[in-house]
């Protein structure tokens, strides 16, 4: 595993290898399993959980619908608070931009709060080609980044990674990025976040720029948010002359009430706290404390598309919370690289195809990467009912229709390799519709099925690799109804009782 | 009362013994039971895996098999899932692509009278007292569609609670998925199959003779991974545990020993 | 066309589906989650902050306006405090028993000097009980940002009962969105590793929260 997403291969060989996998299994059954029932008491506190879901996903559907309004008004209030806005269509164009400014600054080295957008848009690569070194300051993005390695979950990007994985990766890689990790580190969660604190403190402190993503953006005020834990975040947001901060469109939330919900929800369905160790908000620039230069680069990519999908649409809502791929079954055992993009488990699975449409192999597998289990929506903050998107995916990926890519809207083919699935689906259609043809079908196999192997050759191994098939009864629900109440019996019944008379 | 049975396509081909047992159950319970002939498969398969426009006429399939009844009942969660969840979409997005409300209508009529069997027992006949004997021991694994989808909460357990003779072990993570999920279970086979190993294997640390669920889909993954792993466990659909009586001649005879059966942990459960 | 106008006439033709007349503040918004989790008395609700405060490992004390000077000398003593770092608007007599050196803050002042400095003294703005938060807007007795932020040691004064509220839709309308804020439940922590918390990461590992009554 290695620096990029691209050229990975579908979603059932990926997870198929990581099923194998047995460490990854246990890290990740060990870790997903934490969280997911401390998220479960962290929500159990409060008793209007339900009303402040629906009030979260209310809010993002009410910014969503007017999202032009919502963004020309934040980016008026950031400008009126010293801020400087800029608008990126896709990935190169935010990458160009941000490489541009820092240029301008004149440094080669950047510090980095945990940012999806950066990370989706590849920043710290296109950086890298423009000389210029990107330094991730959060724990699990600092573990990712020292093992040339990329993130697998949301909020714990090294999630695969156990303890002693970690020590190895510090005690090997820390000396070459800064300072070298600590005589005699231990494998001790605390040891390794003091290891963690005394290599990035120096960067902190000499840091002339930041980049930073945000969880919200006030469009009332021009207030953005940041939500953490470890006080990465705060150094760098605070301690650099300037600010680079590249947002998601769909981040911007109406007005400062509505932080009320958010601030509830996300904490709780996250790290499974009541709040988050530090949340910083900052409007524009302030004289004398923090970054007197800041930017927002406002990010595309692929969200006007999604938007534009009246049913897709719900996966903007997403606060990035990470509680869908915690419950998840598939992702506990495929693990999160299998995901194929920074956005691993449910909302990847309807989120990436949206982003970067269907046409891939890896993307048309993603909204069949889920057993419609339907416990992603069930913790879902915001209520993006992921099955409903996933299954409306597969409809896009095996049948087309309309779509908008790159702000065009367009006609969709079939994906090419579901034309046997097409063909049977369409047989089991016209069978299931044709009821006497189906029982006659029924009958064929009942007669014959003594004959019928225990395991299946091409395609059917998939099931019976691991699974006995099932036996195929004698008779058929609907031939014994028939038989014992239908009108042959009715009238046996009626004749029997004719000739006793 | 009278009510159609809406057995579906799995029970109708491969698990009848379901269907006869909620015919002999809710016959007991003095409900007249019509089994509409027209009826075929609610379309749950082709929808879930994006043949929406295949799924429709199985739509309208169902509506004329099941418009003159008041009550439709079946023997499955997911099911009856996708006629309350999924009709209504059908008939949505069928309306949006300008091609009439006749769906939409259909859906909606279809909705409300839908009833999975133990919502049906608790909700409408207002029992969880079925006056059921089966004296056996019986873990519970809740399926995803009649946990999360229809909301179906402690019915069913409710109902084997009051079965006499049955012993009702706690499954560790019951609320977790089997890994059918229909389609799922041949396009992402490794990660089924895993799930599938961690269910059984939470299965038969119970204990537990049989495993009991509403939904016969889930059953056949999770039967077929206990057969081939040969673990005496035995699959058996709720409907066939709450029409077993003292009298009852026919239907269950729960359990039968599997190919190796003994081998596996659970001393002492066998008859 | 540049990418402004692109990306907001995709915006539009995206939400071609949203009927004309619908103004950006029609959509519903159902506001009827709870403005605070149950109902509390004043003396109760400092409780609660206390309780949520040391849950999340800050080291919570009591005293009244004539005990302070004395507990927070008593506190930088402990913590072998030689420096201080004191914002420009803190109340003087609140350091007034202590013997360490205090550094008021300045503009000039590095980060590599405060990365010297012991420990820093602050008010807060407000404090929320709900989730034992207290929220720094930078004012007077509080300072630019940095200082609370690079000192390993942060003591915080929350005068009780005015400064604190119940929950977090209560504290937002008393601060004011174009400042600065920090809002702090506990020390800094992480949970980066098998998602096993670990209190004391960047910011300061030990924080001290004060409440001191009238």
């Amino acid at each position: 595993m290695s620096g990029t997403y691209l050229g990975m291969p579908a979603f059932p060989r990926a997870a198929a290898a990581s099923t194998r996998d047995t460490r990854l299994r246990a890290n990740l059954t060990h870790a997903t399993h934490t969280i997911r029932d401390k998220r479960a008491r962290a929500v159990a506190e409060l008793d209007d959980w339900a009303r402040l879901r629906a009030a979260g996903a209310a809010i993002k559907d009410r910014m969503l619908r007017h999202l032009d309004h919502y963004l020309e008004r934040l980016e008026t209030a950031v400008t009126e608070a010293g801020g400087q806005v800029h608008w990126a269509a896709d990935a190169d164009e935010a990458n160009r931009i941000v490489t541009r400014l820092v240029r301008e600054t004149g440094e080669t080295e950047v510090v980095k709060v945990k940012s999806m957008a950066t990370q989706e848009i590849g920043l710290n690569e296109a950086l890298a080609e423009a000389g210029i070194r990107a330094y991730e300051t959060d724990l699990a993005e600092l573990i990712v980044q020292l093992g040339n390695d990329l993130p697998s979950h949301i909020l714990v990007p090294a999630i695969h990674r156990n303890r002693s994985e970690i020590r190895a990766i510090f005690r090997r890689e820390m000396a070459s990025w800064g300072r070298p990790a600590p005589e005699g580190l231990s494998d001790s969660p605390a040891e390794l976040a003091e290891a963690a604190r005394l290599h990035l403190r120096e960067k902190f402190l000499t840091a002339k720029v930041g980049i930073s993503g945000a969880n919200f953006m006030v469009a009332d005020t021009g207030t953005l948010v940041v939500v953490e834990s470890e006080g990465n975040g705060r150094m760098c947001l605070t301690l650099p002359e300037t600010l680079i901060s590249v947002v998601g469109i769909e981040k911007t939330v109406p007005t400062w009430q509505d932080l009320e919900v958010f601030l509830q929800l996300l904490p709780r369905s996250s790290t499974a706290e009541r709040m988050n160790p530090y949340t910083s908000t900052w409007t524009g620039t302030t004289d004398g404390d923090g970054p007197q230069t800041f930017h927002l680069v406002l990010l595309d990519n692929g969200r006007t598309d999604t938007l534009a999908d009246t049913v897709g649409r719900q996966a903007l809502r997403c606060i990035r919370c990470s509680a869908c791929l915690n419950v998840c079954p598939v992702y506990e055992r495929a693990g999160g690289h299998a995901y194929g993009s920074p956005y691993p488990g449910p909302i990847g699975a309807i989120l990436t195809p949206q982003l970067r449409g269907t046409a891939g192999k890896l993307e048309a597998s993603l909204p069949y990467a889920s057993s419609l289990c339907g416990a992603c929506y069930e913790v879902c903050p915001v209520a993006i009912d992921i099955p409903e998107v996933l299954v409306h995916l597969r409809e896009r990926v095996v049948e087309g229709g309309p779509v908008t890519r790159g702000g065009v809207r367009t006609v969709l083919k079939p994906a090419r390799g579901h034309a046997a699935e097409r063909a049977a689906m369409r047989a089991a259609g016209w069978a299931f519709d044709h009821p006497g043809a189906l029982r006659a079908g029924m009958r064929l196999a009942a007669r014959t099925r003594r004959l019928h192997p225990r395991r299946l050759p091409g395609p059917g191994r998939a099931w019976s690799d691991t699974r006995e098939l099932p036996a195929v009864p004698a008779e058929s629900f609907r031939d014994w109804w028939q038989r014992t109440r239908g009108e042959e019996a009715r009238d046996e019944a009626a004749r029997g009782e004719g000739s006793a008379k | 009362m009278r009510v159609a049975l809406f057995v579906t396509c799995i029970n109708d081909a491969l698990q009848p013994r379901t269907g006869q047992a909620v015919v002999g159950l809710l016959e007991r319970l003095g409900v007249q039971v019509d089994f509409p002939a027209e009826q075929s498969c609610c379309g749950q398969p082709q929808f879930n895996t994006g043949y929406r426009q295949a799924t429709e006429p199985l739509v309208r399939r169902f509506h004329r098999a099941f418009r003159d009844y008041e009550y439709v009942v079946t023997p499955s969660g997911s099911c009856a899932a996708m006629v309350r969840d999924n009709y209504p979409r059908i008939g949505a997005k069928a309306a949006s692509e300008g091609r009439g409300r006749d769906l939409q209508q259909i859906a909606a009529a279809a909705v409300p009278k839908t009833y999975e069997l133990t919502e049906f027992l608790v909700d409408v006949l207002k029992v969880t007292d079925v006056g059921a004997y089966y004296p056996h021991v019986v873990t519970y694994h809740p399926t995803c569609h009649g946990l999360r989808m229809l909301g179906l909460g402690d019915r069913p357990r409710r109902l084997l609670e009051n079965v006499r003779g049955l012993e009702l072990r706690e499954l560790p993570g019951a609320e977790e998925c089997c890994g059918f999920g229909g389609t799922f279970a041949v396009k992402n086979p490794a990660v089924s199959a895993a799930m599938g190993a961690d269910k059984v294997r939470a299965v038969i640390g119970t204990g537990a003779e049989a495993v009991c669920t509403v939904d016969n889909s889930c059953l056949l993954h999770i039967g077929g991974t206990l057969a081939r792993q040969g673990a005496p466990v035995r699959p058996v659909h709720i409907a066939e545990i709450l029409a077993s009586t003292e009298a009852s001649t026919e239907g269950p005879e729960v359990p039968t020993e599997g190919p190796d059966a003994g081998t596996v942990g659970t001393e002492g459960s066998l008859r | 066309m540049s990418s402004r106008e692109v990306v907001l006439a995709r915006v539009r033709r995206a939400l071609a589906d949203v009927p004309r007349g619908e103004g950006p503040e029609d959509p519903p918004v159902p506001r009827d989650y709870d403005i605070e989790h149950g109902s509390r008395t004043a003396a109760e609700t400092i409780d609660l902050l206390a309780e949520n405060l040391a849950d999340y490992r800050a080291i919570v004390h009591r005293t009244d306006a004539a005990g302070l000077p004395a507990l927070l000398a008593r506190l930088l003593a402990e913590r072998g405090a030689r420096t201080v770092v004191v914002p420009p608007g803190l109340p003087d007599h609140w350091l007034a028993a202590t013997d360490a050196e205090l550094l008021p803050d300045t503009a000039m002042s590095t980060p590599h000097q405060l990365d010297a400095v012991d420990s820093v003294v602050t008010g807060c703005a407000v404090a929320i009980a709900e989730t034992g938060t207290v929220v720094l807007d930078a004012g007077p007795d509080q300072g630019r940002r940095r200082i609370t932020l690079v000192p390993d040691h942060h003591l915080c004064v929350v005068r009780v009962p005015d400064q604190v509220v119940g929950s977090v839709p209560q504290a937002l309308p008393r601060l004011a969105p174009d400042r600065p804020l920090t809002w702090i439940s506990g020390p800094s922590a992480t949970s980066d590793i098998e998602l096993d918390r670990v209190e004391g990461v960047h910011g300061p590992r030990v924080l001290e929260v004060i409440l001191v009554g009238r």
